[in-house]
């Protein structure tokens, strides 16, 4: 086997698991905190995106788009969370799908009356735009190895905040139990609203890093989230180690599917079978993968401790 | 007592409705089918914008009818298609039905369409069991059977003395039949094939095919895509440093949807990139003129192919109304007229296979910038002249 080629899909597999890290983080910490489902969580990725490609037209620095459009999606989380979320933790789960699901349908009419229906190419800065040469012979895309690098910096970053400061003790204390907290005399409320605008970033960071490889376009949260709900399942809603771990696993499962299963396939199925089928099945093996986890271990892999 | 005000009210605001239709026969309705949602909504607008550029141009009649165009949206979807395509010819009772852009939607809709006895025509998809198989009298296509421009390619490549090739295209009917038509004329080989996930939520981003692609020590990369995955396919192909390693040849990838946004972005490793097709913004033609100029007039950019290939059925429904004089029940005279490909093309002359396809011309065409500074396509060469697809043998037609 090409081990070169083994090892630029490792990096591709890592690459696309950080992005789904980023969007997962959010969705675990509102889902495990606040026991809230957000559909629209796909929505705060896709506006990171557009607002991060007109300031970069704005400013004609993608990187400096990038710096002011992580407090503007974090802004964008905290509007969301005190004019529709914050009505909704009482109400039961069917209710946070239906009114996130009408979220999307808000930001994507929005998305499209400010933006139009065409979506954004986002121009990279020419030294991003480049490849590196690892060592020999594997030549990685600049900017992808960039992406790999601060999702793994932002993650660091998270395990700092949950593991070793106050609101990180908050935060744990949050999703063991969320009613002895409030007791506690912590303002649930502002902790909350927090939260969530923290999540906001993180998925608003994601769709900023992935709108120069492909774009900012409607709808391409309704995408990513379905995959960010299975990271979630499979990591132990709650948990930021379980996401981080689900999220590589299921980069790198969905990228080796993609690049090697109709080879094993041709062994033992015609290569006509074997090109049709292999797109189909790899397709659906992190939803198998879902499935073994939820029969073998129903709390995830890494549920929160004592959650009650 | 109300009661019976109401009913009677009904029943003669129904009768006074169906004379009403009856009296409203003056009209030749025409459903269209597209994508209007998703982000493939774009190819939709464009054709939205040529059929209405059309209907402009004709003064809103096609001889002494007036045009009633109901345009549906198919999401991207078969089942939806299908939908709205039993819609048209059940509730709103079209004449024709036309539009397409999916293969997939078009496959799923065929039947609705034609089991009610409607014409069917297609200005976009062209799937090959349409044109072989399946074919059928009152099938036409304003486009292009599948194959045929990727077959156009595979001798392009032939003629660049490309010894071997990877190819890249969506998993769905177009994606097949578009590597199946290089494949057919390319006498290299195939180092290798990746077909990736289609549709809403169709795959985006791929570094692993690419990277595959590199590693197979190809000469060259031949892929398929349609809409927003085509600039987004390019952008990366650049950011992965292949150009110049591993030459692109595309079939309906680059094209005027794509270019302005590549443009504004500045991706000039598009300009010089080339890829066949039956027509071109600047292919010489009175139609194509009248078509392009009033299109940019009136939208201020260039027209896609999908475009060109809607205003085309505008085109060609007016030839059959016309031949008629308006009397719509006579459908073997509109076939007739129909088939004799009698209206002005924005290709020029062509002429229609047994199986309701084009015989026509297929052009190189190369991304290069206008006077204005514009990234457009122009045609370099022809590639095939009067070709007729590979599976109107299979149809039995006359």
């Amino acid at each position: 086997m090409d081990t070169t080629l083994l090892f630029i899909q490792f990096l591709n597999g890592m690459q696309l698991g950080v992005l789904l890290f980023l969007l997962a983080a959010g969705l675990s910490l509102t889902f495990g905190i606040m026991d809230f489902v957000n559909l629209a969580h796909g929505s705060l990725y896709m506006a990171g995106a557009f607002i991060c490609a007109s300031l970069t037209f704005w400013t004609g620095s993608f990187l400096l788009a990038v710096l002011l459009a992580i407090p503007l999606a974090a802004l964008v989380g905290l509007a969301t969370e005190y004019i529709v979320v914050r009505h909704l933790y009482a109400r039961d789960h069917l209710d946070h799908v239906l009114a996130t699901f009408g979220l999307i349908l808000v930001f994507d009419t929005l998305v499209h009356i400010i933006w139009g229906s065409e979506g954004i190419a986002v121009p990279l800065p020419g030294w991003l735009d480049g490849q590196v040469e690892l060592f020999a012979g594997v030549i990685f895309p600049t900017f992808r190895l960039l992406i790999i690098v601060s999702g793994l910096v932002i993650a660091a970053g998270l395990y700092f905040l949950v593991n070793f400061t106050r609101l990180g003790m908050l935060i744990r204390a949050g999703a063991s139990n969320r009613t002895m907290v409030s007791a506690l005399g912590i303002n649930i409320q502002f902790l909350f609203a927090l939260v969530f605008s923290l999540g906001a970033a993180l998925a608003g960071i994601a769709g900023m890093l992935i709108s120069p490889i492909s774009e900012a376009s409607i709808g391409m949260g309704n995408q990513i989230i379905i995959t960010a709900f299975v990271v979630i399942v499979i990591g132990g809603v709650g948990s930021m180690k379980g996401a981080f771990i689900a999220a590589l696993l299921i980069g790198l499962i969905d990228t080796f599917g993609r690049s090697y299963l109709d080879t094993i396939f041709k062994l033992f199925m015609s290569p006509v079978a074997a090109e049709t089928s292999a797109p189909a099945v790899s397709a659906m093996l992190i939803y198998i993968l879902m499935a073994v986890v939820l029969a073998v271990r129903p709390q995830g892999l890494f549920p929160p401790k004592a959650r009650g | 007592m109300l009661k019976k005000f109401i009913t009677t009210g009904l029943a003669a605001s129904l009768a006074l409705g169906v004379s009403a239709a009856a009296t409203l026969a003056a009209e030749v309705k025409i459903g269209f089918v597209t994508t209007l949602t998703t982000p493939a909504g774009v190819i939709g607008k464009d054709m939205k914008a040529a059929i209405e550029l059309a209907v402009e141009q004709m003064g809103g009649k096609m001889g002494n009818l007036d045009i009633n165009l109901i345009i549906e949206d198919d999401g991207f979807k078969p089942d939806i298609g299908k939908q709205k395509t039993d819609k048209l010819v059940k509730q709103d009772n079209v004449d024709f039905v036309a539009g397409f852009i999916w293969s997939h939607v078009l496959l799923a809709s065929r039947k609705s369409a034609l089991d009610a006895g409607k014409f069917l025509i297609s200005s976009n998809a062209g799937p090959s069991p349409i044109a072989g198989k399946l074919c059928h009298k009152n099938f036409f296509s304003t486009s292009w059977q599948n194959d045929q421009t990727p077959m156009a390619m595979g001798e392009v490549l032939n003629q660049q003395g490309v010894k071997s090739l990877y190819i890249i295209a969506p998993n769905y009917a177009a994606g097949k039949n578009m590597s199946a038509g290089v494949e057919r004329t390319f006498k290299g080989e195939i180092k290798g094939k990746d077909l990736t996930k289609w549709g809403k939520d169709a795959q985006l981003d791929f570094s692993a095919e690419l990277a595959k692609a590199k590693a197979s020590g190809a000469e060259a990369l031949f892929i398929f895509y349609p809409g927003k995955a085509g600039g987004a396919f390019i952008k990366q192909y650049q950011q992965a440093g292949l150009e110049g390693k591993l030459p692109l040849y595309t079939v309906f990838t680059v094209d005027s949807i794509a270019l302005p946004k590549l443009q504004k972005a500045g991706f000039k490793g598009v300009l010089g990139s080339r890829m066949t097709q039956f027509w071109a913004p600047d292919l010489d033609t009175p139609q194509n003129k009248k078509f392009v100029s009033g299109f940019k007039k009136k939208y201020g950019h260039y027209p896609s192919f999908y475009a060109a290939q809607a205003y085309d059925s505008m085109y060609l429904i007016k030839s059959a109304v016309e031949a008629v004089g308006g009397d719509l029940s006579k459908m073997d005279e509109m076939r007739a007229a129909m088939k004799s490909a009698n209206f002005p093309s924005v290709r020029g002359k062509f002429t229609y296979g047994n199986n309701g396809m084009p015989i026509q011309n297929f052009y190189l065409r190369e991304v290069v910038a206008d006077a204005d500074g514009v990234w457009t396509t122009k045609i370099v060469k022809t590639v095939y002249t009067n070709h007729q697809d590979p599976y109107a043998k299979d149809c039995k037609l006359p």
